[in-house]
């Protein structure tokens, strides 16, 4: 028995060092507000052979480091029903393309349901330009080389044709009909096979009887997707084939058709928020939550003594821990995330009040100090299931209803709030036992009046609890 | 020291009813919550100006912009508040930047227009934050925020009878824990309904978050009293109900404020000294907290009380001369 609670102390203190070199921030003077004695420390990365572990910060939502989150409705009304998920994923990377040119770092650009996307850009200032630029609707043309006259260079021009009405017309999109992947039948290589309609066949056909064996090109937003070499002359039906891998081939259906039937896109909800006050927030959560648990620590051990330390030592192995997830998972911190946590910090405690309060009852009762914990324990335990298990049912439920129009704010609080109920039930249960245990093995802990067992203990100080109240 | 709450329970009930009652009013009659934009649709700015600003200079500068129904507020302890002024401007949806077939531009951004103008009026500006939800959404925000809140308490109806499958008639205890988490949320939305009126208080999608976790706390409460009135109905059988519940209720009362008290001051630390953006979240969380741990220990108990000894039908009967005597089952 004392040897098993000594290998889950052993267990419980290298967890905790773990969390603390996982969450130990690259700059703490940031996160620990002045005059705090909180020595310096830049991060660890360990490298085993292969095996690295790069601890990187903290991933912070876009309330706190300031950026844009867009919500966009496409519109598919043009689209057949069958083609509409390929038409989303179509518009994900055209969106993502135009992302990345624009320069933003780490964008997510997600789908949301059947016809909407997530777009967040985390630091963007001309958020104006940025949703102008998004909002465009994709254009594809086909090019060929050209020898620039003045510089000598090859550069890509929009192949045109003289049509019928004795005008040059581009070969774009709009004469373009859907691109699908098909399969060589002898090698089985994947391949890519597109049709024309009537008009851009005989484009088509002009084209590529010019630009025999030589590049012709596809672009999508004046980017290159695909820049195949004719090797005979194509009308309506024709044939990209190549080293691709499936993936490859899908990709580039997908954007081909994405030029082919542009989905146009509108704003439906926008929530930008500044980097200062982002910042500001970060620095205010954070000395919320040291307060928080300065006054919950505090109160445990002033009520419950001796417990009380101990139980003040699980909730720092709690805030280690839910940090450290926090961090592996990763889960986005937003400010809603941070104050879900902080309320976990709250009622992190809960369960050793519970068990704390049934001790006292126990000792009270006669037993003695190893019987009262044991039983403390076992008996405060249904309780703390029951009533955990409530709180998970409401942050799921939570959590659904943020995901389903992307509020990553409610989303944020349901995760960290859930995450911190489960952390809290090893931490309160697990820990705080071991803790005692510990303790009691040493046999230095057998005054009752560290377990706040003076008589007349339990009424006089329910009575100053309730005053305290107000 | 032993309290009978038990024995005084219509009155622990009166108290409810009195502060439900105001605030029940309020919610029923038109406009009896401030939707914000999440639930209303619109757009909401956080502007800091360098320089003091006026309200009302302000507000008129909306009108040739195409906003006449602009409301502006002053707010207070952003970041870079220390001078100049901040103000919070709530419009319609501003509209995006339109453009035609061609792609060209046939009506400029109104964010943009807002921007140019103030910057242009009043010196140089800084939008903290901007927010703006299309009515299209918030329709779809309000059906699921009212699908998660029924949804919420059906299932923990359904696990507390799950839980308490052994006891007799489980499920009159999930209702009983169901009607005590009815009654907390009506407070906060009564609350909220009068803070709305008064002080133009909004409710958000937030606000919908603080409501769910109200309940789930409630509930939380409101399950270690019941577990406690479990075990203790299986000691001391033959004892009246009410001694049973009212010895339980006792016996979980120091955990009930001491918990209570733990999250609120965290809650009142992230209240005093947290970001202003979540300010209304924590405050809705603070009163719900408060409420939860009061009808955890004087109302959802009690409730199994009046149920287990059929007490209404009892009073009924009593007020309508059916039998006098209320038979108290033990």
């Amino acid at each position: 028995m004392r040897r098993n609670v000594r290998i889950t102390f052993g267990v419980i203190v290298l967890l905790a060092i773990f969390s603390l070199v996982t969450v130990w921030p690259h700059n703490p003077d940031k996160y620990i507000p002045g005059g705090a004695a909180f020595p310096q420390g830049s991060g660890i990365h360990i490298k085993i052979g292969d095996w690295t572990f790069d601890r990187g910060p903290f991933k912070l939502g876009l309330d706190l480091v300031g950026g844009t989150h867009l919500l966009l409705q496409s519109d598919m009304s043009k689209v057949a029903a069958s083609d509409q998920p390929s038409a989303l994923s179509g518009l994900i990377q055209v969106i993502g393309r135009r992302i990345n040119q624009y320069g933003v770092s780490e964008p997510v650009i997600q789908a949301q349901g059947a016809d909407r996307v997530i777009v967040e850009l985390p630091g963007v200032k001309n958020v104006e330009q940025a949703i102008s630029l998004i909002g465009q609707t994709a254009q594809m043309d086909f090019r060929e080389q050209v020898v620039n006259k003045d510089t000598g260079a090859t550069e890509w021009v929009v192949a045109k044709v003289k049509g019928s009405d004795g005008q040059d017309h581009e070969l774009t999109g709009q004469y373009f009909k859907r691109a699908d992947v098909g399969f060589d039948q002898t090698t089985g290589a994947p391949k890519i096979l597109f049709q024309f309609n009537d008009d851009g066949a005989k484009m088509f056909q002009e084209i590529t009887t010019r630009n025999m064996y030589k590049p012709v090109g596809i672009f999508l937003d004046n980017q290159p997707i695909s820049t195949p070499t004719v090797q005979g002359v194509i009308s309506n039906q024709g044939e990209i084939t190549g080293r691709f891998t499936l993936d490859e081939a899908k990709n580039l259906v997908i954007q081909m058709n994405a030029g082919a039937l542009p989905v146009p896109v509108k704003v439906i909800e926008q929530r930008d928020v500044d980097a200062t006050l982002g910042s500001d927030s970060v620095a205010r959560s954070i000395i919320a939550g040291e307060i928080g648990m300065a006054i919950v620590v505090l109160f445990m051990v002033i009520y419950y003594r001796l417990p009380g330390v101990l139980a003040s030592g699980a909730l720092g192995v709690y805030t280690l821990l839910a940090m450290a997830e926090f961090k592996l998972i990763p889960v986005t911190l937003t400010l809603a995330g941070i104050a879900g946590f902080i309320l976990s910090i709250g009622m992190a405690v809960d369960a050793n009040i519970l068990i704390f309060e049934r001790m006292r009852e126990e000792m009270r009762a006669g037993k003695t100090l190893g019987a009262a914990i044991d039983a403390g324990f076992d008996r405060a335990w249904s309780s703390i299931r029951d009533s955990n298990i409530s709180t998970l049912i409401t942050c799921a439920i939570l959590f659904w209803f943020g995901s389903n129009y992307g509020a990553s704010l409610v989303m944020g609080f349901a995760l960290t709030l859930g995450l911190g109920v489960i952390t809290s039930m090893f931490s309160a249960i697990t820990v705080t036992r071991t803790f005692l245990r510990m303790l009691v093995s040493t046999g230095l802990a057998t005054s009752s009046w560290l377990f706040g067992l003076e008589k007349p203990a339990h009424p006089t100080s329910a009575a100053a609890s309730q005053e305290s109240r107000g | 020291m032993m309290l009978d709450i038990v024995g005084k329970r219509y009155y622990f009930f009166l108290l409810s009813l009195l502060i439900l009652i105001p605030g029940v009013i309020s919610l029923a009659l038109p406009g009896g919550l401030r939707p914000g934009i999440d639930f209303a649709s619109g757009s909401i700015m956080t502007v800091h100006f360098d320089k003091v600003v006026d309200q009302s200079e302000l507000r008129s500068e909306f009108t040739p912009l195409g906003h006449p129904e602009v409301m502006v507020q002053r707010s207070g302890s952003e970041a870079g508040a220390e001078s100049g002024s901040t103000f919070i401007v709530r419009t319609y949806p501003l509209k995006a930047e339109q453009k035609d077939e061609s792609g060209k531009v046939t009506a400029s951004s109104e964010r943009q227009n807002v921007d140019d103008a103030l910057k242009a009026r009043f010196g140089n500006m800084q939008v903290l934050s901007f927010d703006s939800v299309s009515p299209l959404i918030a329709s779809e925000i309000v059906r699921n925020a009212v699908i998660a809140v029924i949804a919420a308490s059906a299932g923990i109806l359904l696990y507390i009878a799950y839980a308490f499958r052994r006891v007799k008639k489980s499920f009159r205890w999930g209702t009983c824990a169901v009607i005590a988490l009815v009654h907390d949320a009506l407070v906060v939305l009564g609350v909220f309904s009068l803070l709305g009126r008064l002080f133009d208080v909004e409710v958000d999608a937030m606000f919908i978050t603080a409501v769910m976790t109200i309940i789930g706390f409630s509930v939380h409460d409101t399950i270690v009293v019941f577990d406690r009135v479990r075990e203790n109905y299986g000691r001391r059988v033959g004892d009246r109900l009410e001694n049973i519940v009212n010895h339980s209720i006792m016996q979980t009362m120091a955990r009930s404020l001491n918990t209570s008290l733990t999250v609120v001051l965290v809650l009142v630390a992230l209240y005093l000294f947290g970001g202003v953006t979540i300010r209304t979240f924590v405050m809705a969380l603070l009163i719900g907290i408060v409420t939860g741990t009061y009808s955890s220990i004087f109302v959802a108990a009690s409730l199994l009380v009046v149920w287990e000894n059929n007490e209404l039908n009892a009073g009924w009967k009593r007020l309508f001369g059916g039998r006098t005597q209320a038979k108290v089952a033990s």
